[in-house]
């Protein structure tokens, strides 16, 4: 066991020992066990993250009416626009989803594409969501005018910063794999985005049923 | 390669197709549905765009995040009933409070008159 570790390259992070659980359990049992350390607790990281999201959505459901005889959601949102950023984000899901069935099948080249395109889709979202604060900021709408657009800045920013950190972390990891190819922290690295990633259009979900559907129809 | 299938479920291609089709479907009928104005029941409205919401959730959950009960021995679907419990009192406790407060903080004309006709 010395030996295989000795030969391999330096890595700045705790390599995960794939024998560690070998001696008392079956192959098969081992291999899932070293796995789900990380997953299960990047899935516990996004259970919190999901937290702060209820918590500001709650706010907003709150907050979200007092327009403080400023702008109101119907005067503010193009829904159009809306329809285009939610389908850009549902796209790169399932682009990402085709990025990790080449990456079982062990297709290098293959995952790398699928990412670029999800990492485009996403870009185009972000560039729709600044397109969007931008123009509301020049009619006035900031922050400042109402506890309504405090909460909506909030809400909708956290979650464009998620998206923009995740596209950073598209970007990081297309490098990995170009690097070091599809090796076992690298799947494993993936598989980490794909939850991550996934669960943020689960979170738009939210944001334009009870941000923009619900506050352009009353 | 058995092992990886069923570790942490990957998905299959048809899954993710078939997930993506009904996200595709669930989040159109919302936005027809505020954008075409079809509906003169603001309030069904309000509630079928929610209904069709937490449906697209589930989907999401299901087809693209792969939860199940089996997964990380339980321990994912466990922590995830956690949120949500939690998720449902902030937003059910917040809302119905602030709602209270908002109700009696702001008097609407007749309980203003209400109160000027005391004895």
């Amino acid at each position: 066991m010395s030996a295989t570790t000795a030969n391999q390259p330096l890595e700045f992070f705790v390599t995960e020992d794939p024998h560690a659980a070998h001696g008392d359990h079956g192959g098969d049992h081992a291999e899932h066990h070293h796995e789900t350390g990380t997953m299960l607790g990047f899935w516990i990281y996004l259970m919190s993250d999901c937290l702060i999201f209820g918590i500001l959505f709650a706010t907003y459901a709150v907050l979200g009416g007092n327009y403080a005889a400023g702008p109101a959601p119907v005067d503010l949102f193009d829904l159009d626009l809306i329809l285009i950023s939610t389908s850009m984000l549902l796209f790169s899901s399932i682009t990402y989803g085709f990025a990790v069935l080449r990456m079982d099948k062990g297709d290098l080249n293959g995952t790398t594409i699928w990412l670029i395109v999800t990492g485009v889709f996403g870009a185009c979202f972000l560039g729709l969501e600044i397109y969007e604060f931008n123009h509301l900021w020049h009619l006035g709408a900031t922050p400042m005018a109402s506890a309504f657009l405090s909460s909506f800045f909030f809400l909708v920013g956290t979650h464009g910063l998620h998206v923009a950190s995740g596209t950073l972390w598209l970007i990081v990891l297309l490098v990995q794999l170009r690097m070091h190819g599809l090796t076992h922290a690298n799947k494993r690295r993936v598989m980490c985005l794909s939850l991550f990633w996934h669960f943020l259009d689960l979170i738009w979900i939210g944001v334009f049923t009870l941000v923009y559907l619900t506050g352009v129809l009353l | 390669m058995s092992a990886d299938t069923h570790e942490g479920g990957h998905g299959s291609l048809k899954s993710y197709l078939i997930g993506f089709v009904l996200s595709v479907v669930l989040t159109a009928v919302p936005f027809w549905i505020v954008m075409g104005d079809v509906m003169d029941n603001k309030t069904l409205a309000v509630v079928l765009i929610f209904v069709l919401g937490g449906m697209q959730m589930l989907v999401h959950i299901h087809y693209f995040l792969h939860v199940t009960i089996k997964a990380e021995a339980g321990w994912q679907v466990m922590s995830m009933g956690l949120t949500i419990l939690l998720l449902v009192i902030v937003l059910s406790g917040s809302i119905w409070v602030m709602f209270n407060l908002e109700e009696n903080m702001m008097p609407a004309h007749e309980q203003i008159e209400r109160v000027r006709n005391l004895p």
